[in-house]
C-alpha cells in the first residue's frame, strides 16, 4: 500500500505556515516520523486555540488598558523629543482607536529607492517633496505705486537649489493670476494689471496671494527631515499625502507609510488601514516600554475595519453598530437610545454581556455559555 | 518707554524706567508712599508692574545698600532693650515687606557673609523661607522640597496636647497623647511658638532595619514592650449632641426614657444606661448600639385621623445611640441651654486608643508609615549594651526619598539623650553633622551612629551593624478603630435596593464596573450573577402585555392591571435595579415590554 503523504492530509487542518516550518525542520524523516511530527503539532494547534466562550473582547480591552494607566504620567515626558512634534503615549493611542479623521500629527516616511536611498541628491530629493510656496522664492516683493506694478525679485540661489528655470516661475504666475500680464525682466518679475481699473488696496491683496501661491513639491506636506536609519536615507515629512508621493518616482511605494489611518484606507485599501492600526499602536506602546501581546491588539484593529470602513471605538462607530439597544445605552448618551428603540420598536435579545448583567442573568460567556440542548419535558 | 500697570490695568509709560521704578522704592521706604505697594519691573516685556491691591503674599527681608545690610548692631541692641519694636525698623525702611513678583526684581543673601555689591537684600534668617510648620522640620536644608512639605503636613495631623482646658471642651473629634514629650531634636521655631505647651510626639529609640519583612513598603514595627510602657498611647474624645425642639403646634421633643409604646422602640437593653432623666451617667461603659441620650419626637406628619386617635402614643424614638462600629466610656455630661431656650444635652465618650497593627506614625520628615507587626519586648533585637529599640523603621525608605535630615536627627537625638541636652536643627543654622558624630565618639560609640546588635529570637549577631537613634515620632490621627470596616448583610437602600455606601452607614464594598470585567474575563459567569444577587427580586410578569404584574398574597393570586385576571403570568427573577429602569422607561412614556421565552 502506497503511504500518503502526511502533509497533504492535514492540509486546511493546520495553517500552511506551520507545514512549512514542519517541513524544513524535518528534512530527511520518515513517513511515518513525519506523520508522527504532525499529529502531535495538530494537537498542540488544537491546543492553542482559544476555546470557545473566552471573553476575548474584554481581556483584550484590559490587556490594552491596564499599561495604558501607566502611560498617562509619562505622556508628558516624551513630546517632541526629535525635531518634528510627534503625539505619542496616550494621546495618540486614542486618536487611533477613536478612528478620528484629523490626526494631530499626520506624518510620512519615505523610503526611497536605490541610489537615492544611499544618499544620491537627498537634499534635493527631499525639497522636491516639500510644499513650497512663492515666498521662499521670492527674496522682495516691490510695489510700485506710479505704474501700479508689483516687482517680485527672485532668489537665484534658492531657484538653482530646486533646479527650476525662472521662466517656470512666471508660468505659474500666469496661471493663477490671470488677467495680468507678467514679465521677466533681469532678476525680477514685473506684474501688472491688464484693465486699466486698479486700487492700491487690490495690489496689496495681491501682494499677499503672490506670497502663498502653491508653488512646487507635495501638496500637505509641510516640514521634510532626512534621516538615516541603518544604511539607507528615509525621508520623514510633517503632513501627509500619499497619493502625490506614490507618483514621484525616486520614492519606493512598497515601503513609504503614512500614520494617517483614513488616508492609508483611501489611497491602499482597509486592509493596509488594519495593518496600519497595528502598527501604529504598537508603535506607541513600544516606545513607552510596555508590552501587549500583538493578537489583543489585531482584535482591535479586525473590530475597527470589519465593515469594509474605519470605525472608532466610539459611540459614533462601533458601538453603534451594536444590535442590543441596552448595551449601548449602557455605554453613552442613554436617553437617545431608548426614545429611539422606542419608535421603531426595537427588539432586545440579550444575547450579548451587558444586557445580561444589568437584568443579572447568566452572561453567555464562559460557564455561562453552554446550554442544554435536549428539551426537558 | 516703559509701559506702567497698576493693579493689572494700563495706567501710562515712564521714559526712564530705571530711575522710576528706583525713586517708587525710595519714596516707599521713606514711607511717602504707602508701604504697601510693590513694584515689579519686567525686562522681557519692557514693562512696570506695581501692586496695592490685597491678597499677595509678602515677606519682610533686610535692606541691602552697598552691600551693607541696613539694620545694624545698634538696632539688635535695641531691639533687645525694647527700645524699639519690629514696626519701627518697617517705618525707618530697614524692613522691608517684598511680594512674590518684586521678589522677581531682588537678590537676597542667605547670610551677612555671602554679600556683595548686587545684593538687595538679605534674609532676617534663612528659615524665613519656610513657614512656622515647615520650620519644625529639624535639618530640613537637607532635604528635597517635597519632604519638607509632607513633613510639615504630617505634623498637622499628629496628636498632641491641643488645649489646656480639654475637659470643659466639647470638640468634635478630639485626640490626646497621653505622654508628649518635648523634642531632644529642636528648631528655634519650637522655642517660638512655645512647643513645650503643647508638644505633640514622642522621642523614642528608633533601629533602621528590616524585621522579617514586616516593616516593608513604609511599614514599621513597634515593640510591644514599649506600647505597654504607654508608647503612643491617646484618647479619642467625640461628644453627642441633641436638644428638645419645638415644633409647629406646640409640639416638643423630649428628653427621657422612651415608652415602650413609642414608634420604633428599640429594646430594653439598649436603653439601660439611661437614669430617669433619660441621660447616661458618667463612666458607663458603652458598646455600638446603646443609648447615650433618650429622646422621643412628635410624630412627623399629624393627619387628622391620628389626632383623635387617643389610644395609642404616635411619638417618633429619636434617641442619639452609640453609632456603629464605636465604643467608649462616657466622659462627660452636659445639661444647658441654647441661644433659643430649649433644652440641650451634650455628652462626651472617650475610648483609649492604645497602638495597634494598622495605626499611623511619621517621623517629622514625611516618613509616615502604618504598624506592620507589634513584637514582644523580648523578640525585639537589642544593641550590646542592652537598648531595645522601640520602632524598627525599614532603610528601604530612604534611598528614594532622599531624606537626609531623617538619617541626621537620628544620630542628633542620640547624641542629645547621651549629653542630657537639646540639639539645635533649625534649618540652615544646626549643629554641624562633624560636631554631631564627635560628640558620639566621645561618648563611646561608633563615629556613624552604627551599634553591633543581636537578633532577638535567636540571640546571634547580625551580620551588619544598625544604624539606631533616638528619634521624634508622632502618632497621627488615622487609627484603624475609625477606619475598620466589613460587611456580609446589612442595610440597603429604598430606591435600588442595593446595600449602602460607607462605613457609618454599615455599608457594603461596590464591585464596580471594572471589577464586574475582571470577572466576565475568567468567564465566571455564575460567580458574577451570584455576585450581583445582592438586589435579586422576582417579579410577575404578564405574558400578554410584557408589563410587571401584581401578586395578591391574601388571595395568593396573581393579575395584570393592565389585561385583567384572565392571561397567563409567569414569575421570573431580575435585579431590581433592571425593574426600577423598566419603571423608568414608562415614567418616560417608553413602552418597555418583556418577551418571556423558556430557558430550556
Amino acid at each position: 500500500m502506497m503511504m500518503t503523504n502526511p502533509f497533504d492530509s492535514y492540509k486546511g487542518k493546520i495553517p500552511v505556515k506551520i507545514l512549512e516550518e514542519v517541513k524544513e525542520s524535518l528534512p530527511k524523516a520518515s513517513l511515518k516520523k513525519i506523520s508522527d511530527a504532525l499529529q502531535t503539532v495538530y494537537k498542540e494547534y488544537q491546543e492553542a486555540k482559544i476555546a470557545p466562550g473566552e471573553a476575548v473582547g474584554i481581556i483584550a480591552a484590559e490587556s490594552i488598558g491596564e499599561p495604558g494607566t501607566q502611560m498617562t504620567l509619562n505622556t508628558f515626558h516624551f513630546a517632541g523629543v526629535s525635531e518634528l512634534n510627534v503625539t505619542v503615549g496616550l494621546p495618540r493611542i486614542i486618536e487611533i482607536l477613536d478612528g478620528r479623521r484629523d490626526i494631530k500629527t499626520p506624518m510620512m516616511e519615505i523610503y526611497l529607492k536605490k541610489p537615492w536611498s544611499q544618499g544620491k541628491d537627498i537634499k534635493k530629493v527631499a525639497l522636491q517633496i516639500k510644499e513650497t510656496t512663492l515666498k521662499e522664492v521670492i527674496s522682495e516683493i516691490l510695489i510700485n505705486i506710479a505704474e501700479f506694478s508689483i516687482e517680485l525679485k527672485l532668489n537665484k540661489a534658492y531657484l538653482k537649489d530646486v533646479g527650476v528655470q525662472q521662466g517656470t516661475v512666471v508660468k505659474i504666475l500666469e496661471k493663477s493670476f490671470k488677467g495680468y500680464s507678467v514679465k521677466l525682466k533681469e532678476d525680477s518679475i514685473i506684474m501688472k494689471s491688464r484693465s486699466k481699473q486698479e486700487s492700491l488696496n487690490e495690489l496689496y491683496k495681491i501682494k499677499e496671494k503672490i506670497k502663498d501661491t502653491y508653488f512646487k513639491g507635495v501638496k500637505g506636506v509641510s516640514q521634510v527631515l532626512p534621516v538615516k536609519r541603518s544604511n539607507e536615507f528615509v525621508i520623514i515629512t510633517a503632513g501627509t499625502n500619499l497619493k502625490e508621493v506614490f507618483k514621484l518616482d525616486f520614492v519606493d511605494e512598497a515601503r513609504t507609510v503614512s500614520n494617517d489611518i483614513y488616508e492609508i484606507a483611501e489611497v491602499l485599501g482597509i486592509e493596509a488601514a488594519r495593518q496600519a492600526i497595528i502598527n501604529e499602536v504598537n508603535k506607541v506602546i513600544d516606545a513607552q516600554g510596555l508590552n501587549v501581546d500583538k493578537r489583543h491588539i489585531m482584535l482591535v484593529a479586525d473590530t475597527m475595519c470589519s465593515s469594509g470602513s474605519i470605525k472608532g471605538i466610539t459611540r459614533y462607530g462601533v458601538v453603534r453598530e451594536k444590535s442590543s439597544v441596552l448595551a449601548r445605552a449602557s455605554f453613552e448618551t442613554p436617553i437617545k437610545h431608548i426614545i429611539g428603540a422606542s419608535v421603531t420598536g426595537e427588539v432586545d435579545e440579550l444575547n450579548s454581556v451587558i444586557e445580561n448583567v444589568m437584568l443579572n442573568q447568566p452572561v453567555p460567556i464562559g460557564t455561562g455559555l453552554p446550554g442544554l440542548v435536549t428539551k426537558v419535558k | 518707554m516703559a509701559e506702567v500697570y497698576l493693579n493689572g490695568k494700563y495706567v501710562g509709560t515712564v521714559e526712564n524706567k530705571e530711575d522710576f521704578v528706583e525713586t517708587l522704592r525710595q519714596e516707599r521706604r521713606k514711607g511717602k508712599i504707602s508701604r504697601n505697594i510693590n513694584v515689579l519691573e519686567d525686562f522681557q516685556t519692557d514693562s512696570i508692574y506695581i501692586d496695592s491691591s490685597r491678597g499677595r503674599v509678602r515677606r519682610p527681608l533686610i535692606v541691602v545698600k552697598n552691600g551693607q545690610p541696613l539694620l545694624t548692631e545698634k538696632h539688635v541692641q535695641q531691639l533687645e532693650k525694647n527700645e524699639i519694636s519690629w514696626s519701627d525698623l518697617v517705618n525707618q525702611g530697614v524692613i522691608e515687606y517684598l511680594d512674590a513678583s518684586e521678589e522677581e526684581n531682588a537678590l537676597v543673601a542667605f547670610f551677612p557673609e555671602d554679600l556683595t555689591e548686587e545684593h538687595t537684600h538679605l534674609e532676617i534668617t534663612p528659615l524665613a523661607m519656610v513657614g512656622l510648620c515647615t520650620s519644625l522640620v529639624p535639618f530640613g536644608n537637607f532635604n528635597h522640597g517635597v519632604r519638607l512639605l509632607q513633613g510639615s503636613k504630617n505634623q498637622k495631623q499628629a496628636l498632641g496636647f491641643y488645649a489646656a482646658n480639654y475637659p470643659v471642651r466639647m470638640d468634635m473629634d478630639v485626640n490626646l497623647l497621653h505622654t508628649p514629650q518635648i523634642p531632644i531634636v529642636k528648631s528655634v521655631m519650637h522655642e517660638i511658638s512655645a512647643f513645650d505647651k503643647h508638644p505633640c510626639g514622642q522621642n523614642i529609640i528608633v533601629a533602621v532595619m528590616g524585621y522579617e519583612g514586616y516593616n516593608m513598603e513604609d511599614a514599621i514595627v513597634l515593640n510591644k514592650g514599649s506600647i505597654e510602657r504607654g508608647l503612643g498611647r491617646s484618647t479619642y474624645y467625640r461628644p453627642s449632641i441633641t436638644e428638645e425642639l419645638r415644633y409647629s403646634g406646640g409640639l416638643v421633643d423630649e428628653i427621657c426614657v422612651p415608652d415602650k409604646d413609642v414608634k420604633g422602640y428599640r429594646s430594653e437593653k439598649d436603653y439601660r444606661f439611661l437614669e430617669d432623666d433619660g441621660i447616661i451617667f458618667p463612666e458607663a461603659k458603652v458598646d455600638a448600639g446603646d443609648v447615650i441620650i433618650g429622646k422621643t419626637s412628635p410624630p412627623r406628619f399629624l393627619s387628622s385621623l391620628e389626632e383623635y386617635n387617643l389610644s395609642a402614643s404616635s411619638r417618633r424614638e429619636s434617641s442619639v445611640a452609640v453609632k456603629h462600629g464605636e465604643k467608649g466610656v462616657v466622659d462627660f455630661v452636659l445639661i444647658t441651654e441654647n441661644m433659643e431656650g430649649n433644652k440641650l444635652v451634650q455628652v462626651r465618650i472617650r475610648d483609649e486608643r492604645i497602638p495597634e497593627m494598622g495605626d499611623k506614625f511619621t517621623s517629622r520628615h514625611g516618613q509616615k508609615g502604618v504598624i506592620g507587626l507589634v513584637v514582644p519586648h523580648a523578640e525585639m533585637p537589642f544593641t550590646a549594651s542592652g537598648i531595645v529599640p522601640d520602632l524598627l523603621f525599614s532603610p528601604h525608605g530612604v534611598p528614594s526619598r532622599m531624606t537626609i535630615s531623617h538619617l541626621i536627627e537620628l544620630v542628633g537625638g542620640k547624641v542629645g539623650a547621651l549629653k542630657g541636652e537639646f540639639i539645635n536643627g533649625t534649618m540652615f543654622e544646626s549643629e554641624s553633622e562633624d560636631d554631631i558624630r564627635k560628640a558620639l565618639k566621645e561618648f563611646g560609640f561608633r563615629e556613624n551612629g552604627t551599634e553591633t546588635m543581636y537578633n532577638g529570637r535567636t540571640g546571634e549577631k547580625f551580620k551588619v551593624k544598625i544604624y539606631v537613634g533616638n528619634m521624634y515620632y508622632l502618632k497621627l490621627k488615622h487609627m484603624v478603630a475609625n477606619k475598620i470596616h466589613a460587611r456580609a448583610r446589612g442595610p440597603i437602600q429604598l430606591l435600588t435596593r442595593q446595600p449602602t455606601e460607607g462605613r457609618a452607614k454599615e455599608g457594603g464594598l461596590r464591585l464596580g464596573e471594572m471589577e464586574k470585567d475582571t470577572f466576565v474575563a475568567h468567564g465566571a459567569s455564575l460567580l458574577l450573577k451570584e455576585r450581583f444577587d445582592s438586589d435579586r427580586t422576582v417579579v410577575p410578569i404578564c405574558e400578554s402585555c410584557g408589563l410587571i404584574a401584581v401578586h395578591n398574597e391574601y388571595k395568593n393570586k396573581s393579575y395584570c392591571p393592565v389585561c385583567g385576571d384572565n392571561v397567563e403570568i409567569n414569575n421570573i427573577e431580575l435585579s431590581y435595579a433592571f425593574k426600577l429602569l423598566l419603571d423608568e422607561f414608562k415614567a418616560m412614556g417608553v413602552y418597555p415590554k418583556l418577551k418571556l421565552e423558556n430557558k430550556y
